[in-house]
């Protein structure tokens, strides 16, 4: 039950992109996600299915796993699509009882469906191609510059990494408790709501005490090897640009550019656009 | 009425590259009344195999009949195995959520529906067969130490008056003199109330001295299935499981290398002595 949960999910395997710096894979999604609002025209939709298809690719992640991302957020996409559908002024396509579908409705509706899938499982694929350790190490480097302005970037990267780790146990953790008190006969699935509510205190009780309880054991052995927050620590590890990090970057900012001259070769196609619109109108 | 797995299998994470054969073929009988360790290495799947006689897992491939009916069909009452199949988590007391220890023992007889007064009763009654001090049956279970913990973690699953009593690591995490006053309260309960009771544990001290049947598991599969003496003679591949056998049989079997006329077959620490003490005494004479 617990397991289908798949945000920050890693996926084990061996690919080009699982080895890349977590600083280029980080960047990268930034600024993927910026050219997603560059684009206005299918040539530039095309672009990056193109790119992103590429990377998950070279990935080496099946596509079932980073699809199952959006399953969670199915209803918002849904919601946003049925909206703009249904909400925006425009040329009138069809209309019945009090809603209007328009031409312009569905541009919307299809750039904003495009954009949000786009968007999640692009960054899916960072949290799927990277363990949350090396996530967190790529975060506190990359926003290393923040110290000038005595950010503590250091005990956040720490507390980052610590919840990160959490996160799997104490889901491990829940699914245990809820077997032992279902060998006790507990019911989690049957009643309304308030008795289901009731259910989950014997969940809950527990797992907040074991919560508790492994955050001060944790707290009493990082004391018990000195730590005295994060600054000046070194790293087992490093981050070190490595040769195929500079190809990706060239790679990244060439489809930065690409996206970037298509957007604007989109004002003249805007323009086209308008012209065959007002000629099929005449 | 007996629990029977017939060739279950169990397989985590069957559409990744790293599918993982927690349970590998496995067919047992279980019938009442019988003491049974199941004893193999950390990751043999002896955890997973216990989660399958109350239906908290259910096989991959393969069946689980009780009473004759298979565990996965429709219209069976898994509420109704749960009260016969008691399962014991390792680290019990991690369950423990009311206010008092008492309410907590309550918990399990409630949910199988029985009246307040009855629920009570036999909360009463488990909390006594565990050895419970009394004064302390309505402490606050963060009063108590782990070994009052763990007993009242166990009694809130014998409350439900199970016909299996099944219990995994049960001496995880306790000192010896805990340890062993665990094994003799569970002892005295398969003697006492004839339950059928299955030990899990790595440990081949623990299980040698009790249990009248050894289940040892192996990477998913049942390596040996007999009494404790028949497996222990093969001392080797046990060893190689990374199990090894008691200290006791193992220096017995030692010194009857070594000539000595010691019976190898000894389990526990007593007839260890006993055949020594023999042996030595009848060579001085």
């Amino acid at each position: 039950m617990i397991r289908d949960i798949t945000i920050g999910q890693y996926y084990q395997t061996e690919s080009p992109v699982h080895r890349l710096d977590p600083r280029v894979k980080l960047l990268g999604t930034l600024l993927f996600i910026i050219t997603l609002f560059l684009y206005k025209n299918p040539a530039g939709y095309a672009l990056g299915i193109v790119f992103l298809l590429a990377v998950i690719k070279t990935s080496r992640v099946p596509i079932r796993f980073i699809t199952k991302g959006l399953k969670g957020i199915l209803v918002v996409l849904l919601l946003t699509v049925i909206i703009n559908l249904f909400l925006t002024p425009g040329t009138e396509l069809v209309s019945f009882w009090k809603f209007t579908i328009t031409y312009e409705g569905i541009g919307v509706a299809l750039t904003m469906l495009f954009r949000l899938t786009m968007l999640i499982m692009g960054s899916s694929i960072v949290t799927l191609t990277t363990t949350p350790n090396n996530l967190t190490d790529g975060l506190e480097k990359g926003l290393g510059f923040l110290k000038i302005f005595r950010g503590p970037v250091g005990d956040v990267a720490m507390m980052m990494s610590i919840a990160l780790r959490f996160i799997p146990i104490l889901m491990e953790e829940t699914d245990r408790i809820m077997k032992a008190q279902l060998a006790r006969g507990a019911d989690f699935e049957s009643g309304n709501i308030v008795k289901k509510a009731k259910a989950l205190v014997p969940v809950l009780v527990p797992l907040f005490v074991s919560a508790f309880r492994r955050a001060g054991d944790l707290a009493m052995a990082m004391e018990a090897r000195c730590y005295r927050g994060g600054d000046g620590r070194t790293k087992m590890k490093p981050l070190i640009y490595k040769k195929r990090d500079a190809i990706a970057y060239i790679i990244l900012f060439s489809f930065v550019i690409l996206s970037v001259w298509i957007g604007r070769w989109q004002v003249i196609s805007e323009f086209f656009n308008s012209l065959y619109l007002r000629f099929i109108l005449k | 009425m007996p629990l029977i797995l017939d060739h279950v299998s169990q397989v985590y994470n069957p559409d990744t590259e790293t599918p993982v054969r927690a349970l590998d073929d496995v067919s047992l009988v279980l019938p009442e009344g019988q003491f049974i360790g199941i004893i193999g290495h950390t990751g043999s799947g002896k955890s997973t195999l216990v989660q399958h006689l109350n239906g908290l897992m259910m096989p991959t491939e393969g069946n689980v009949y009780y009473n004759g009916k298979d565990i996965a069909d429709k219209d069976f009452n898994k509420k109704e195995l749960r009260k016969h199949v008691g399962l014991v988590f390792q680290y019990p007391e991690h369950q423990l959520f009311e206010t008092d220890v008492f309410a907590d023992v309550c918990f399990g007889p409630k949910n199988m529906g029985l009246t307040k007064k009855e629920a009570e009763l036999a909360a009463f009654d488990a909390l006594r067969k565990v050895d419970f001090p009394n004064d302390l049956y309505y402490a606050s279970v963060f009063e108590l130490s782990g070994g009052q913990k763990r007993r009242a973690a166990i009694a809130g699953v014998l409350a439900m008056k199970p016909d299996f009593l099944v219990l995994d690591e049960p001496t995880a995490g306790l000192d010896p003199v805990g340890r062993y006053e665990i094994l003799d309260m569970v002892s005295a309960l398969h003697k006492e109330s004839g339950m059928t009771i299955i030990l899990v544990s790595h440990s081949m001290e623990d299980v040698a001295k009790y249990v009248e049947r050894v289940i040892v598991m192996d990477r998913g599969k049942v390596a040996y299935d007999d009494t404790p003496r028949e497996v222990f003679t093969h001392g080797e591949e046990l060893e190689a499981m990374g199990l090894g056998i008691p200290e006791s049989t193992r220096i017995a079997r030692m010194l009857k290398d070594k000539g000595i006329n010691v019976d190898p077959d000894v389990l526990t620490v007593t007839e260890a002595a006993d055949s020594i003490y023999a042996a030595v005494t009848g060579n001085n004479k």
